[in-house]
């Protein structure tokens, strides 16, 4: 057996320190660097950069040439979500470009190129609204000015269409290609105007359609797991079962043994085999003896935690709470009898992109070069220098489309990447492709906290909610500041807004099992918390849920709101007759800048719910990509239902249990039900639309069962049965 | 030991240990790399190919048994029914990340081989045993019947 060396636990250490380097400011994620090197800081500040991008006269995302095609640079990741039409349809609205000759290819990682190459918070579309129209714009400026050049007449005579420039009354016209050189020569104007959304002519329309649903029908899509380079090598590593492990020792002698096992050696994070082929590596790894000190790690149970997370909400931990609102001058104030506690618990959740983790890098020296589906890509440029020892420009990531991530890819850490950069340094010149199986990637945590909410309202007489009470438990994302991201969607509820006296407190105790950012983050819990306690007072109150929504909304003058929730009861037919043993329930969320109402339509068909329908209506701003905000609320509805079912990580021991599709259930073909989907129209700036689409239906789903059945659902997942139960998975129920 | 192995009409050497799952020979061996790897047992359908033209989860089936058969893989599959699929999922934007498209193909094509007109019944049998997280069940199953309607069209 060879003693593991030394590094484990410093790698603990560094863990934190990059998890450090990532803190939120207004929702945005705004990225800072933790040098521990001076070469390193250096590095950061001066050389922030890459592979210098192919010039083009008209700026960083634009390149257009003589054949008349336009390419559109996408700093933004392409992970499922259409971000590369909604980018490319942004310019190319603003150069009448036609949009049959546009396509797009993915920005290496390259912060003075690009800015900053962050696909977080559902923000690609928004955060580049300016910049995108902007730099169309200007390109087609450049375009007129060469027309009225060449033509000697007034710029503002000028049209631009799909392409061709042309002048109305003396008939002439010009392609792009034509104008070419031209307008290449020209200044790009610092503030082109912009249309106005009445011009549109691209925006909005059907026409914006996906570029990649052809190499995606065919196999041609080159996804990392596809990458195959010149005497690469596949690795995999074996990883602590329990969080916080580390390596005592191991033993390789037989995995040697394996036939195409190139080499055996312990990293940070385990022990790496590397060979010819993935099922050699798969194999060899198999054949590792292991011995692992748990000393530090966490050995408790999901029934453990459970009743730990019930006893700091109740004040009987050392885990201090931190306000996250309160209102009212005495915070304090007696609740009366009959004030109403509610009570939830929620599960970790793991990601399960159908493409599991994966990378690949090659460390030459000072250069290092990756291939990866790169969420955070400036970000991982950085994590991979600190372990390669290199600076951040000599870094160069070919960003390759994901195959999903749901914010697994966006781990502040880079934990894959940086494992991949740490094999491939001891494999000098060797490109090494690292391959994690689902069952690494279920156990490898970062999962969405589990948490623990308890609320306790007063309702006033004049029907709303008059002192609110809030304390939730979750693990904190980021380990800085307060932990808004547990509380998201909380303080702003428009529920609150009569509230005279408000107590919200969040808890955020630390320990091992590490958590991340999973799709809709706060939201996907705090929906729930919000959506269904306001059902269970409608009934309290004996008023409409709808109704009742109703009323609240307009004392929080939540216009957004009313129009969703109006457009959400006349689409969905909320109070016509339903067939005998069916229910309707609905939600609205509001998170990303994106308000979503859903309704769903539920039967119990022996303890088990059956979706068959579901009804959803978005403002969103303006639409881009109708299409694709469609897209995104099918899936975002399929993601929470199959989280809502079923959704559930489990901890024995320490030991993850769920570590496949056939423990860790999500809903399949003939469990999705019927979507419809209505967009709001609006002429405000666009918000978010990855994630908005999940947060809604778990409580959807829970309040038509409230409806049927008169039960409140106090804890996700609705399906406890199978795998979770075996494993003793099981969360005290409170009673409403 | 050496197998023979028929991928796609081509007849392959193969000097891969026997368990060897097809996947693996499929994609690191041959670099068919349009079949994926999403779960390794059988869950999940994103390795999905056809064995004597019938859908298998290539990540379960070992190359000794797949030595005696004709395999088909995305890259591979011919015919009208590919055709219609492939024109359906692009006209309706089938894909989001795509990662399980090819294995949805891949059943979609057999599904219709079997039943050219298959009810919802139907399809929730044949398209079960794939998983899409992105969850673009609803486009697949109207892809499958528009495909369905197309290859009908054809033949009247």
């Amino acid at each position: 057996m060879i003693d593991a060396p030394a590094s484990g636990r410093r790698f603990q250490m560094t863990r934190r320190k990059m998890i450090l380097s990532g803190t939120l400011a207004g929702g945005a994620l705004v990225v800072g660097y933790t040098a521990t090197h001076p070469m390193q800081a250096a590095g950061a500040i001066l050389s922030g950069g890459g592979p210098v991008p192919e010039e083009s006269a008209f700026g960083s995302f634009i390149r257009i040439s003589p054949d008349g095609w336009v390419t559109i640079v996408n700093k933004q990741q392409e992970l499922g979500q259409g971000i590369h039409a909604g980018m490319a349809a942004m310019i190319a609205e603003e150069l009448d470009a036609d949009w049959d000759r546009v396509r797009v290819v993915s920005a290496r990682a390259n912060f003075r190129a690009y800015g900053p190459q962050i696909t977080a918070g559902s923000r690609s579309v928004a955060t580049n609204w300016d910049s995108m129209r902007n730099a169309g714009a200007a390109a087609r400026a450049m375009f007129v000015a060469a027309a009225a050049m060449r033509w000697s007449v007034p710029r503002r005579l000028i049209d631009v269409r799909d392409g061709v420039v042309s002048h109305g009354a003396s008939g002439r016209s010009a392609t792009f290609p034509e104008l070419l050189a031209d307008a290449a020569r020209q200044t790009a104007p610092q503030r082109p105007t912009l249309k106005e959304v009445k011009d549109y002519r691209l925006i909005g329309t059907d026409r914006v359609r996906r570029k990649d649903s052809l190499p995606k029908s065919t196999g041609a899509q080159v996804y990392t797991q596809d990458v195959h380079l010149p005497d690469m090598l596949v690795a995999m590593v074996a990883h602590s079962p329990r969080f916080g492990g580390r390596l005592a020792r191991y033993d390789a002698t037989a995995a040697r043994k394996v036939k195409g096992v190139a080499d055996v050696f312990a990293i940070e994070t385990g022990v790496a085999v590397v060979a010819t082929n993935t099922f050699a590596a798969r194999q060899g790894r198999d054949a590792l003896t292991l011995e692992w000190d748990d000393s530090e790690a966490e050995k408790r149970s999901t029934a453990d935690l459970v009743r730990y997370f019930h006893d700091i909400a109740a004040g009987r931990t050392d885990v201090d709470p931190a306000d996250f609102h309160s209102k009212g001058d005495d915070p304090k104030e007696v609740f009366s009898a009959q004030a109403i506690e509610f009570s939830f618990d929620f599960p970790y959740l793991a990601h399960a992109p159908m493409e599991s983790l994966d990378c690949v890098a090659q460390v030459d020296g000072w250069d290092v070069k990756i291939i990866s589906g790169s969420h955070l890509a400036t970000v991982d440029q950085v994590q991979a220098a600190r372990v390669a020892l290199t600076i951040p420009g000599r870094v160069d990531i070919d960003v390759v489309p994901a195959g999903g991530s749901f914010g697994r890819r966006g781990i502040m850490g880079a934990d894959y990447l940086v494992e991949c950069v740490r094999i491939a340094k001891r494999m000098p010149r060797r490109p090494i492709k690292l391959i994690w199986t689902r069952e690494d990637e279920l156990s490898s945590g970062f999962f969405r906290p589990m948490s623990h909410h308890r609320v306790l309202v007063d309702v006033g007489e004049d029907g709303f909610p008059a002192r609110w009470r809030h304390r939730t438990v979750s693990q904190p994302l980021l380990p800085l500041g307060p932990n808004a991201l547990a509380v998201e969607g909380v303080a702003q509820s428009p529920y609150l807004a009569a509230a005279k006296v408000i107590d919200g407190k969040v808890y955020s105790p630390t320990f091992p099992v590490p958590v991340a950012f999973w799709r809709s983050v706060g939201h996907s819990h705090n929906a729930m918390v919000m959506e269904h306690i306001v059902d269970q007072l409608a009934r309290r109150l004996d008023r409409d849920p709808a109704d009742y929504r109703r009323a609240l909304y307009r004392r929080a003058h939540a216009k957004r709101h009313l129009a969703v929730l109006d457009a959400l009861c006349s689409r969905g037919g909320w109070g016509a007759a339903i067939e005998s043993g069916w229910a309707r329930g609905l939600a609205i969320h509001e998170c990303f800048g994106t308000v979503v109402g859903q309704l769903a339509e539920v039967r119990v068909d022996v303890g088990r719910p059956v979706v068959r329908r579901v009804v959803a209506v978005v403002d969103c701003g303006i639409a881009i990509s109708p299409d694709q905000i469609v897209a995104q609320m099918e899936g975002g509805i399929g993601f929470g239902l199959s989280a809502a079912l079923y959704g559930a990580m489990t901890l024995k021991n320490g030991i993850v249990q769920e570590t496949n599709f056939d423990s860790y259930p999500v809903i399949r073909m003939n469990e999705m039900p019927m979507v419809e989907t209505y967009i709001l129209p609006s002429t405000n700036r666009p918000t978010g639309m990855g994630e908005p689409g999940v947060p809604p239906i778990a409580p959807a789903v829970a309040n038509a069962i409230f409806a049927l059945t008169g039960g409140p659902t106090t804890s996700l997942p609705i399906l406890r049965d199978g795998a979770a139960a075996s494993a003793g998975f099981s969360f005290p129920r409170a009673s409403a | 030991m050496a197998y023979s192995l028929s991928v796609n009409g081509a007849t392959h050497q193969v000097d891969e240990d026997g368990q060897t799952p097809l996947l693996w020979v499929l994609r690191d061996t041959l670099k068919l790399t349009g079949t994926k790897y999403g779960c390794g047992v059988a869950q999940c359908g994103a390795c999905t190919v056809h064995v004597d033209g019938q859908p298998v989860r290539s990540c379960s089936f070992p190359l000794e048994a797949a030595s005696a058969s004709p395999i088909v893989t995305i890259e591979g599959c011919k015919g009208a029914e590919v055709e219609a699929i492939q024109n359906a999922w692009v006209a309706r934007d089938v894909p989001q990340c795509g990662f399980c498209q090819s294995g949805q193909i891949m059943s979609a094509v057999a599904l219709l081989r079997a039943i050219p007109a298959p009810s919802d019944a139907d399809i929730d049998v044949a398209m079960s045993g794939n998983i899409c997280r992105c969850a673009t069940y609803n486009r697949i199953r109207a892809g499958i019947h528009d495909a369905a309607g197309q290859l009908r069209h054809r033949q009247s």
